[in-house]
């Protein structure tokens, strides 16, 4: 089955969610609302084989809204074809439900998106810090937090 | 001698500089560093131990366990979250301890000026010897662990401080450089 024909049989069974469509160099990425992911993502392990969650990851567009997005980069073993979803994150309301029910592996991205950009999982096992250590205040992969930590001056240049 | 003290067991006689020369030339000549790397700069403290270079020569083991090492050697980049796992190792390290701060990183965080990135462990440690480079290679670290060596060697009144009287003087390394 080509990507397209996967993107229409997503946009056939949930039409209201899907947002954009974008295909460049041969990957297809669908952007859709955040509410029906779980279902979403078993609707596509399950009818479309996309068995293995490569990637989840979270993106900051600090300036636009909706702010955040969360990345599912998802891969058919048996046919070898790639698939992105994005789902757009609201600044003001930055959660989205987890889908380390649907692969495995999700639940450690999730605790990364999580301790690096803030967004939290509804539903996630056990949703702590991964990366930074256990007391770390703030969200470092943000793109307005200060770069050398908020207790140092930022750098200014060679000539500061 | 009637201007000498001579109610002070510890002065300036002959007989104890040769026991803090004996005390300084056995730990000079059995430096036990901790076996703990923390980046590429490890990569280069292994080669240091291995045949071509051979640390064993100079009577450099490494040490599995920090309650048999004398010194440490931070190799690679201190980051915030392994600074209390090398505080801990350091704490357990018995006393005369030292402390070498192998590369860049170690001395001043490097490159990696960020927040996640402790900028020279001498922020929280007391560092005797900086190597530069980015890593060392062999010859550099062998040459910052015979500068240690000197400066242990340089140390006053270590048989003292060993038996418990006074504390050890530490040299100025000015001389030495």
């Amino acid at each position: 089955m080509s990507d397209q024909a996967i993107v229409e049989k997503l946009k056939a069974k949930f039409s209201a969610a899907v947002l954009e469509v974008v295909e460049y160099r041969g990957e297809t990425t669908v952007t859709m609302a955040k509410e029906p992911i779980v279902e979403i993502c078993i609707f596509m392990r399950d009818e479309c084989g996309y068995n293995l969650l490569t990637d989840l990851c979270g993106v900051d567009y600090l300036g636009k809204t909706p702010r955040f997005m969360v990345v599912y980069n998802l891969y058919n073993i048996a046919t070898k074809q790639r698939l992105r979803i994005k789902v757009p994150v609201e600044e003001q309301d930055a959660t989205v439900d987890t889908v380390s029910t649907v692969w495995g592996t999700a639940n450690w991205h999730e605790r990364e998106c999580w301790d690096l950009l803030g967004i939290s999982f509804n539903g996630h096992p056990d949703l702590r810090r991964i990366l930074m250590p256990a007391d770390w205040e703030g969200y470092p992969l943000r793109k307005d937090y200060p770069l050398q930590g908020p207790d140092r001056e930022p750098y200014q240049g060679r000539l500061s | 001698m009637g201007g000498v003290d001579q109610t002070k067991t510890l002065g300036n006689g002959f007989v104890t500089t040769s026991l803090d020369k004996l005390v300084n030339w056995s730990r000079a000549s059995s430096l036990w560093p901790m076996t703990f790397g923390l980046a590429c700069c490890a990569i280069e403290m292994m080669a240091t131990g291995a045949a071509r270079f051979d640390l064993d020569r100079m009577g450099v083991l490494f040490r599995a366990s920090p309650r048999q090492a004398d010194v440490i050697i931070i190799a690679g980049t201190v980051t915030k979250k392994m600074l209390p796992v090398i505080q801990t190792v350091y704490e357990q390290m018995p006393e005369p301890r030292y402390v070498i701060a192998m590369g860049a990183c170690a001395s001043s965080g490097g490159v990696f000026d960020t927040y996640s990135v402790v900028q020279g462990i001498d922020e929280y440690l007391p560092v005797d010897v900086y190597i530069p480079g980015c890593p060392p290679r062999p010859e550099g670290l062998l040459y910052g662990l015979m500068k240690l060596q000197e400066k242990i060697k340089a140390e006053r009144n270590t048989f003292g401080a060993a038996i418990g009287v006074g504390d050890v003087v530490q040299p100025t390394m000015a001389s030495s450089v």
